[in-house]
């Protein structure tokens, strides 16, 4: 493998790393909080909110918008380093 | 002002609106027709992409399904919203880099063969085609509603307005109607929730109004009002589902995994510049599409709950003049079973004496909030937006699909530039007429597709796209065998569970019901349709020659996020 094939294998190789953590969040918030764990959350109560119902209709959401905003940084910053960025 | 002349104006302000951007938009050529030439800044592209993919569903029916639904009401929430994840994290950041056209385009050059092409474009027409009808049934049915013109002059009116500007300008057209049209559906979406969250609540902020008190010095959450609402009602808690959670689970994976495989969301990507880009307006997507995702389980709450008030055990006569509006349009029926001249709204259907097309909570919650008559109007318009932005989507696919896809890349590839301009004009005024068609006169099947379209291409696209990816080994052997089994599957359980074909028909579905495979609905299928199609291309993949090194490069190539130039179909 020549430098410009390791260099490749190398970002690819981080770049899954963080996808494996972000859709790891991803199904934690919505299959897990608002679905599985949804009864045993329900019984804590924040405002009006149950808390498992909150999370299935609302709280999920925001993660999800808060997570592709991480990915975008993470990944700006994955470029500059491995000097793919344009 | 009434109500239908403030609907004129505001509907008349907008589509002029549209109009003028479209022929300042003109295309000049293939790459502007598909791909609005490719300079589309991210949050322009966000916009767009938001406006695309809320369609006459999110608007008008989303809030009202949850209304009724509940907690159940939460797959569409999450998976109409999870979805974006997906597509950015796994798909546009690839798909741009890549830089061709369509969908079908990448099936067909990653796996080196024709025959996936055209298996991509058979899928692509079957999603696009059952969903545009659907839209054009909105168009139609708001015009009848605000405008008292005759539904099918609706659906015609409308689909004049998508044709000027669809095959005037493409894509290019497309994406600044579509920011416009973002903007409408937004502030017509907003401005009635924020109004009827301070009436019921005192707070502004729907969101937070939806878990604050009552405004009514009571104290009481508004959740547990509702909640003990529907239980004395005989209904289940609002906050507690009746699905079992396999099905919610599954048919929450199948509306992500369809969002991220729907072709006018993914072409969207192959507008901006380079692939930071395309990882950026996916963010400003979800974000824009966010806004109204949070609102309306909200609004769903506040119109749930009002409605209750207003109707339950008070007597008919009394009744506000929207109800009989709406009465007129069928979509409200009060049928005084025990002739004691009140509205008993139960949970059981023997002692029931009201139905309520949910398609009207959205549209008549202004009313029944008895907010002024220019909110009213508002709301038409921003039903109008929502539903011509993504039937506009959608025939830009089924254009390019057939132009592109079809003629020049397999009958006939030596057409010029021009003449293919021409083919994807004339491909895209035969699919408003036949999506009119179906707007005007729906085969009793198309609203039930429309809610399967994305167990179609959960089933079809994702796997093959996300493999082409991230499996360097699998074949066109593999991709295609998946794509066919998991369509075929899809298509087989629908049928059978959905239509009851094999079962005597429509009247049969109620009581298959029992033989759903894992319990899982027709809606949810999708996840294990996408499954099979994953293990299946696995599997054929071990058994036949590997992909040739030209294509391994390609995939090499676009795992990196340089270099990716503009978007380009030779």
């Amino acid at each position: 493998m020549n430098d410009k094939q390791q260099k490749a294998s190398a970002y690819w190789k981080e770049n899954v790393r963080y996808l494996f953590i972000l859709l790891g969040i991803w199904f934690a918030v919505s299959y897990g909080a608002g679905i599985l764990f949804k009864e045993a959350l329900d019984s804590i109560q924040i405002g009006g909110f149950k808390l498992g119902f909150w999370f299935a209709q609302q709280g999920s959401i925001y993660v999800f918008v808060i997570l592709i905003f991480v990915y975008v940084r993470l990944m700006n910053k994955l470029d500059k380093k491995y000097g793919y960025d344009e | 002002m009434s109500v239908q002349t403030w609907t004129y104006i505001l509907v008349g302000i907008t589509f002029a609106l549209y109009i003028g951007i479209a022929i300042w938009s003109r295309a000049g050529s293939t790459k502007e027709f598909y791909v609005a030439g490719g300079g589309v800044s991210p949050l322009a592209n966000g916009m767009a992409t938001a406006a695309d993919w809320m369609s006459a569903a999110s608007f008008i029916s989303m809030a009202g399904i949850i209304a009724f639904a509940g907690y159940d009401g939460s797959v569409y929430l999450m998976g109409w919203t999870g979805g974006y994840v997906l597509l950015a994290l796994l798909l546009a950041p690839y798909l741009r880099k890549f830089g061709k056209f369509t969908v079908p385009d990448f099936i067909g050059d990653r796996y080196y063969s024709n025959t996936a092409r055209i298996v991509a474009v058979i899928c692509a027409l079957l999603v696009s085609f059952t969903y545009v009808a659907g839209q054009m049934r909105g168009v139609g049915l708001v015009f009848s509603r605000f405008l008292e013109v005759d539904i099918n002059t609706g659906v015609i009116i409308g689909m004049i307005i998508v044709l000027f500007y669809a095959v005037l300008g493409g894509m290019k057209g497309i994406t600044y109607t579509q920011v416009a049209q973002y903007c409408v559906l937004i502030f017509a979406f907003m401005v009635p929730a924020i109004f009827i969250s301070i009436q019921m609540t005192g707070n502004p902020i729907p969101q937070l109004g939806m878990g604050s008190t009552l405004n009514d010095g009571s104290g009481t959450f508004l959740l547990d009002k509702l909640d003990g609402l529907s239980t004395e009602l005989g209904f289940n808690e609002y906050t507690d589902g009746s699905k079992s959670m396999t099905d919610i689970f599954a048919i929450t994976l199948a509306l992500m995994v369809g969002t991220a495989g729907l072709p006018h969301v993914i072409v969207r990507f192959f507008t901006v510049k380079r692939v930071k880009d395309a990882r950026k307006s996916a963010g400003w997507a979800l974000l824009l599409i966010a806004i109204l995702y949070t609102t309306a389980p909200a609004v769903a709450v506040f119109a749930r709950t009002n409605m209750i008030n207003t109707v339950s055990d008070q007597p008919y006569a009394d009744m506000p003049e929207w109800f009989s509006t709406w009465e007129k349009t069928e979509l409200i029926k009060f049928d005084d079973k025990n002739g004691d001249g009140k509205i008993q709204y139960v949970a059981d259907v023997k002692l029931n004496e009201l139905t309520v097309d949910r398609d009207i909570m959205v549209l008549a919650n202004p009313e029944i909030a008895n907010l002024p008559a220019w909110v009213i109007a508002l709301v038409a318009a921003g039903s109008l937006a929502a539903a011509l932005s993504t039937a506009a989507g959608l025939l830009l696919v089924i254009s390019s699909s057939i132009s592109h896809d079809l003629i020049k890349k397999v009958l006939k590839p030596e057409i010029s530039e021009k003449g293919e301009l021409w083919a994807a004009r004339g491909a895209a005024t035969v699919a408003v007429v036949i999506a009119g068609y179906f707007g005007i006169d729906p085969p009793g099947f198309v609203a039930a597709v429309v809610a399967l379209a994305f167990g179609l291409a959960a089933a079809s696209f994702f796997p093959a796209i996300v493999l082409g990816i991230f499996y360097k080994k699998m074949n066109k052997e593999g991709a295609i065998a998946g794509m066919v089994v998991g369509i075929l599957l899809m298509l087989f359980y629908m049928l059978k569970f959905k239509f009851g074909i094999f079962d005597g028909g429509k009247a049969a579905v109620a009581g298959l019901k029992e033989s759903w495979w894992f319990g899982i609905s027709p809606e949810g299928f999708g996840t294990v349709a996408m499954l099979v199609n994953f293990a299946v291309s696995i599997v054929v993949m071990q058994f036949t020659p590997p992909p040739p090194q030209n294509v391994q490069d390609i995939v090499e190539d676009i795992r990196i996020p340089s270099g990716a130039g503009a978007a380009t179909g030779h």
